[in-house]
């Protein structure tokens, strides 16, 4: 670190570089509470040996003790729901997804569940061609549900290994439209046994503390078991998901770094540390080639 | 939530300890600014930001009127009010208008912002106003984004001009401006596609859209939900574009929307437009008074 002291600027810059990655005020106070007993505690006078400690802290937080892997079926139809607010990116990770799954040799379908935002058919029909599978879609305006039980039905038919669901994009806040994604989780629910297999939420890395509101709201009404950061290609660091997982048990699993097929990642808890650390560890370079050179 | 508590409240309970002690002392003053600090950071304002606003708004508390008052928290709320709202433009700033129709209103952003919705929003505002917009297709990248817009644009009867995802936006820009000028549209709308401010190729292609259409409009649509990052992305576009304005969207939601404050302070340009809905009516004029409350939680 910059500084080699450990005073209070040193806490304040630590602090400041948490909450500018969207860690969340209250998270970040607890946090350096505790980084102050540990510093007492192991009698650590050097700033370059607490980061570590804090590393490994929020390495801890972030992997849990849970599994991160997709919880997949090894034989029969697996069901993945995705939920989210408007716009972070629900469907271009099914597109993503979809091709991992292709690429492995499953065999996937699409289901086209937002029925409501212009264009959200199409869009998701445009990822299935570019990808090479087919979608379950009715015309726009029709009862999700209804897509969704249509598409199931077609899977078992079929005897596809992965459904992906595509649902609307809606804030947290409006019941209905929850009450209206509860039902599509109650109609896979009772149609496949131990489906939904997974209930992605898909958190947009840019987003500040309402995400904490969305995992809480997302979580009761359908039951969400994992979380997919997007946008992370951005300069927005994700940290919400720190106060995410130090609240709840719902597991971070992929990370979206981009627009195309590809850009899909299994979320690595060292790799996110590391860059939400990017800056002060560049700091750190810096002043290291700084004293070789004097 | 307890974390989105009031500031009022909880500048009730900082000077509530103090009414047997009667006066209020400069570390009283100083305590009800760390909750200050508090609320606006919950609310997303970025550190930044927050720690100016805090520095102007102690050397006003710290005057003669918090010290003396019989409400000091009411005196402190004041002021933080009054300084928030000031920061974020004391009036509605309507939409620029050229004198030699159509004026161009060029639309920009991070991906899933609303840029694509509240052109069809906006247009629906300008037709309620007796104009006759022309939407321009220049998402040529986003799946589906030109029907998406199109949908759009039959909803609320407005023509839209594309040419499909293979031509180059900023030819597509151009010759959708012919168009208007032929049809006589005395509005313009360019959807784009959304796109990083750290993306080089794409954000020099909005510099060259803006260079051929010269728009008398470029609007940044910025996610009410944003964090600390909007900041970064308010710069960075206003740097390379030179905004002339801002729409918030997505306020039906339940954020604190603290963005709006950073995205103002760093920019110094106005928010003109709030959306607060999915739906093709959810734009609204902005007030910056009300967003003040807001943010504050009050
Ligand atoms: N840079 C970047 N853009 C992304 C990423 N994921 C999605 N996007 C873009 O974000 C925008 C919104 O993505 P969508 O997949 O349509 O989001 P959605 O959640 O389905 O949106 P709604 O259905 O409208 O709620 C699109 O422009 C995507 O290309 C990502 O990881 N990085
Ligand atoms: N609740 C709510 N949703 C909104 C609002 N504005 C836009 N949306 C939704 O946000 C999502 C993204 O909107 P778009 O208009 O597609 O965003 P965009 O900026 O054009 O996205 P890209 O073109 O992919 O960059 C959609 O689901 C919209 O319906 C709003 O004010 N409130
Ligand atoms: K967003
Ligand atoms: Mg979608
Ligand atoms: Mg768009």
């Amino acid at each position: 670190l910059r500084r080699k002291k450990i005073d209070e600027d040193f806490y304040e810059e630590l602090e400041e570089i948490l909450i500018g990655a969207d860690v969340g005020v209250n998270v970040v106070m607890e946090l350096i509470d505790e980084l102050r007993t540990e510093v007492r505690k192991r009698k650590i006078e050097d700033a370059v040996d607490l980061q570590p400690v804090l590393s490994e802290k929020l390495v801890e937080l972030l992997s849990g003790k849970e599994d991160n892997s997709l919880n997949i079926q090894e034989s029969g139809l697996t069901v993945i729901l995705f939920v989210g607010v408007n716009g972070v990116g629900k469907t271009t990770t099914i597109g993503k997804m979809a091709h991992r799954f292709n690429s492995e040799g499953k065999k996937v379908l699409l289901a086209a569940g937002d029925t409501f935002r212009a264009g959200a058919i199409e869009q998701l029909e445009v990822w299935g061609d570019r990808v090479g599978v087919d979608v379950v879609k009715q015309q726009a305006g029709s009862d999700p549900a209804a897509v969704i039980y249509d598409a199931l039905q077609a899977a078992k038919k079929r005897e596809a290994d992965i459904l992906l669901c595509d649902t609307a994009g809606r804030l947290q806040n409006k019941t209905n439209l929850m009450e209206e994604l509860n039902k599509i989780y109650r109609v896979i629910k009772r149609e496949v046994p131990n489906a939904p297999h997974e209930v992605l939420l898909v958190l947009d890395a840019t987003t500040g503390q309402n995400a904490l509101s969305q995992a809480k709201l997302f979580g009761e009404k359908t039951g969400v078991t994992g979380l997919v950061l997007t946008k992370l290609d951005g300069t927005a660091k994700g940290g919400i998901v720190v106060a995410i997982r130090n609240e709840m048990d719902i597991p971070m699993k992929f990370v979206g770094l981009g627009e195309q097929m590809d850009d899909l990642q299994e979320f690595d808890s060292e790799q996110f540390v590391h860059a939400l650390f990017a800056g002060l560890i560049k700091d750190e370079e810096k002043r290291e080639v700084e004293e070789s050179v004097e | 939530m307890a974390a989105f508590e009031g500031l009022s409240n909880r500048l009730q309970n900082v000077f509530g300890k103090l009414k047997g002690k009667g006066k209020v002392s400069e570390n009283d003053v100083k305590e009800a600014m760390r909750e200050v600090r508090l609320a606006l950071l919950e609310a997303d304002v970025n550190f930044k930001v927050v720690k100016d606003f805090i520095n102007k708004v102690k050397e006003k508390a710290i005057g003669q009127e918090v010290m003396k008052s019989f409400t000091p928290g009411m005196v402190i709320i004041d002021i933080v009010n009054k300084e928030l709202t000031s920061l974020m433009g004391e009036t509605h700033s309507k939409l620029n208008k050229s004198n030699k129709p159509p004026t161009v209103i060029m639309m920009a952003g991070l991906q899933g912002a609303g840029k694509t919705t509240t052109t069809g929003k906006l247009a629906k505002y300008l037709q309620k106003q007796n104009h006759k917009p022309l939407l321009i297709a220049a998402d040529i990248y986003r799946p589906a984004a030109i029907k998406q817009l199109q949908i759009l644009g039959e909803q609320i009867d407005t023509p839209v001009f594309s040419l499909g995802d293979k031509a180059n936006p900023v030819e597509i820009a151009k010759q959708g401006l012919q168009q208007a000028k032929e049809n006589h549209n005395d509005y313009v709308i360019i959807d784009t596609a959304g796109r990083l401010h750290i993306d080089e190729d794409l954000m020099n292609e909005l510099k060259d859209i803006k260079e051929t259409v010269k728009p008398d409009e470029v609007l940044l649509v910025v996610d009410s939900m944003t964090g600390q990052d909007a900041v970064n992305v308010a710069e960075s576009f206003n740097q390379q574009l030179e905004l002339t304005g801002v729409v918030l969207t997505k306020l039906d939601g339940d954020t604190r929307g603290g963005a709006a404050l950073s995205v103002k302070a760093v920019t110094g340009k106005p928010i003109k437009f709030a959306a607060m809905g999915e739906k093709i009516d959810a734009l609204e004029p902005f007030y910056p008074d009300r967003m003040a409350s807001r943010i504050l939680g009050m």
